[in-house]
């Protein structure tokens, strides 16, 4: 479903992204981990295409379509999705309003408001998340925790094919991290894939990965089963960088 | 007569150019510029009282002596001599739908506004069909000791009533602007509000419409008497195509002990238009206004709502939506002023620029020693949608009295680079994503006006946006 090959990217000058290739396959989830610095934020912006990164070599295809020419917007109607590690504050905006105009952004038909409004109540339930906080301004005001839930509560009301979740487990308490895995967990399915980023392998207990990347200075040094998180868990980055070192 | 003779005095014995109706002569050659002959024209094509005559040549005296200001936006372009302060030429007034502007037109479209709409919009003339509604509600409204007309016939139909308030809230010499229509005043609203009635459906000025209406120098009364409310709305939020230069528009409110009014406006004049206007209230004992002023469209608007709070307790507040795009400059905010003890008051602005557009935030805060314990709090904030965009805050701030508490806030923002792409990652285009952020933006102040004004509010600041109206 997603292929990135020998991507290079950089920002201001500076090359982040040196040589990065993936392969995700339909109904997949891959993890990649990594240590800060390794350039793992930097991947998903460039994957959906923020306007401050520069790609300078190598390809991204969704579908076997080629992305990198494409605006934001465009690569999420073709079904990508990405989970912000900080997302943004809309003030003014409720969430209900905010996810209503997404959904039919992405739709090929409107969705009624009444269709609308149930399934954003069935999703929010799924997500243990009070129907009040529909009310509320897009994460204005928002825990870390909430962003969080509001990002995975997005992602079920526009049904991606690709979810990218950028650090979707960072500053999370056991009770956030085993509801958002719920969600992903629920998506779940041959039409699904999802590439989780994250630096521990804790969120990885509750959503089990088919592959496990490991990420350093801006390349995939390493891949393997889940038991590569395990591995990385008792042994640290230091080890991965010992064994396979950067090829910078 | 005495209209004849006031007309002696002005040493107009004979007609130039040799009519013998005076009238008529005016209703064939109307021309540009004003002076006491067309004001006498205006007074008497009105049947007015002597009194109301007078009350316009001193006007214009005022008018004429007074300087342009020079301290707002630039007025140095506006001739005054070039403009036609009351009867236009034939050829305006037989205007068609052809000649409307294409963008308007457009617009029009996009809005949805229904066709008998848009001929009395685009200055066509022709009668709005809705007339039946406005009847039945009106009905309701005289039951109740309600006055609702236009001014001429209120002053026609309650003289006495609009002697003793018309200019007491807004005297002739406070300004050039005020000068000047109060010389040659024409069309707006009186209403007047018995004790303790409430009015539940806001009074809208487009009820009324006709050409005449969407006159030049519209001058309203209203008059809330004690215990009442009403909420009144001011024109409408389709773009309002004239050959006009200058509008320039008189409102005066009277909130006596207990009343409540609330004025709401959005303006959206052609981008040839400067619109100049002095808006003044004053609130007795326990009484609250709320002006709610929307500024979209003209080329430089000037207008600073303002509640003076004269009774115990008073409430005022100005909540102010300023839309700049190219070439705009939007000069507005609010005046309030403390004149009695445990009085309250909040200034909310919000304005947006765009491209070359400029938004000003002007607003004044004046506390008089003995209004002791007043509650003031202002809130101005500006959102800067690109690189030349311009925004300037000018707060006044005179503080007579030490036990008051003020509070000010101003902010500025742009609409940031990570929050489009947040939002446009979710599906949404750059333009959808621009407007959802200034749609937020105005939030505060759009779920303060009527349902139907909130959408239409978003939907006019989407399409200023695109670039597809004026």
């Amino acid at each position: 479903m997603l292929k990135i090959e020998n991507l290079h990217a950089e920002i201001g000058g500076n090359e982040i992204i040196k040589g990065l290739s993936l392969e995700v396959g339909r109904g997949e989830i891959h993890a990649i981990m990594g240590p800060n610095g390794s350039g793992k934020s930097t991947l998903s912006n460039v994957l959906m295409g923020h306007p401050r990164y520069e790609v300078t070599e190598g390809s991204v295809t969704f579908e076997g379509q080629d992305v990198l020419e494409l605006e934001p917007d465009e690569r999420a109607k073709l079904g990508m999705f990405l989970a912000f590690q900080y997302p943004s504050e809309v003030p003014g905006v409720s969430v209900a309003n905010f996810m209503r105009t997404a959904v039919n952004s992405v739709r090929e038909e409107e969705l009624p408001p009444m269709e609308m409004y149930k399934l954003l109540q069935e999703k929010m339930r799924v997500m243990r998340m009070d129907p009040k906080f529909a009310e509320r301004y897009l994460n204005e005001g928002f825990s870390g925790g909430e962003k969080k839930r509001n990002e995975i509560l997005q992602m079920l009301m526009l049904e991606p094919k690709l979810a990218i979740m950028d650090e979707t487990d960072s500053g999370l308490d056991i009770d956030a991290l085993q509801v958002v895995a719920r969600g992903v967990n629920e998506m779940r399915g041959p039409e699904f894939s999802a590439v989780l980023i994250t630096h521990y392998q804790r969120i990885l207990r509750y959503i089990e990965p088919d592959r496990v990347h490991v990420m350093l200075d801006g390349q995939l040094v390493t891949s393997g089963g889940k038991e590569l998180a395990e591995e990385l868990e008792d042994k640290g980055y230091d080890w991965v960088r010992q064994e396979f070192g950067s090829v910078a | 007569m005495p209209e004849d003779k006031t007309i002696q005095e002005l040493g107009l014995e004979e007609y130039k150019y040799g009519f013998r109706d005076p009238e008529e002569y005016f209703f064939k050659t109307p021309r540009k510029g004003i002076d006491p002959e067309i004001v006498a024209m205006i007074s008497k094509h009105k049947n007015e009282p002597e009194w109301m005559l007078e009350f316009r040549l001193n006007a214009l005296e005022s008018f004429l002596e007074k300087p342009t200001p020079q301290w707002g936006g630039d007025l140095n372009e506006l001739n005054y001599d070039d403009i036609y302060y009351y009867i236009r030429p034939m050829e305006n007034q037989g205007r068609s739908w052809e000649d409307v502007p294409d963008d308007i037109k457009n617009t029009f479209d996009k809005l949805g506004i229904p066709q008998a709409e848009r001929d009395i919009l685009a200055g066509v003339g022709a009668q709005y069909e809705s007339e039946v509604v406005y009847h039945s509600l009106k009905e309701e409204w005289e039951k109740a000791g309600v006055v609702f007309l236009d001014m001429d016939g209120g002053l026609r139909e309650h003289e006495d009533l609009v002697r003793e308030h018309f200019g007491t809230i807004i005297p002739p010499d406070d300004n050039k602007f005020a000068a000047l229509n109060s010389a040659v005043w024409s069309g707006g609203s009186f209403v007047y509000v018995p004790p303790g009635v409430h009015i539940d459906i806001p009074l809208q000025a487009y009820f009324r419409i006709n050409a005449e209406n969407m006159g030049q120098f519209e001058r309203t009364l209203i008059i809330a008497d004690e215990g009442s409310y009403v909420h009144y709305i001011e024109g409408c939020t389709a773009p309002t195509y004239t050959t006009n230069s200058l509008h320039s528009a008189v409102v005066e409110l009277i909130a006596k002990p207990n009343a409540r009014i609330r004025y709401s406006t959005i303006q959206n004049w052609s981008h040839n238009t400067y619109n100049l206007v002095t808006k003044r209230a004053v609130a007795h004992e326990n009484a609250t206004v709320e002006w709610v002023d929307g500024n979209l469209g003209s080329k430089l608007t000037m207008k600073y709502p303002a509640v003076y709070l004269v009774g115990e307790g008073a409430r005022g507040e100005v909540l102010s939506v300023a839309y700049a795009g190219y070439g705009q400059h939007q000069d507005a905010g609010g005046k309030i002023v403390h004149a009695a003890p445990n009085t309250s008051s909040l200034i909310t602005s919000k304005s947006i620029s765009k491209g070359t557009g400029r938004s000003t935030y002007r607003g004044l805060l004046k506390v008089h020693e003995g209004a002791e314990s007043a509650r003031s709090r202002v809130e101005c904030d500006a959102l800067l949608l690109d690189e030349n965009a311009r925004t300037d805050t000018y707060p006044y701030i005179e503080i007579e009295e030490k036990k008051v508490s003020t509070e000010h806030e101003a902010t500025v923002s742009k609409v940031g680079e990570d929050q489009l792409f947040y939002l446009m990652s979710r599906g949404l285009s750059e333009e959808e994503a621009m407007a959802m952020v200034v749609n937020g933006f105005i939030e505060p102040i759009a779920k303060e006006l009527p349902l139907e004004y909130a959408i239409e509010l978003n939907r006019l600041i989407q399409l200023e946006m695109e670039g597809s109206v004026g």
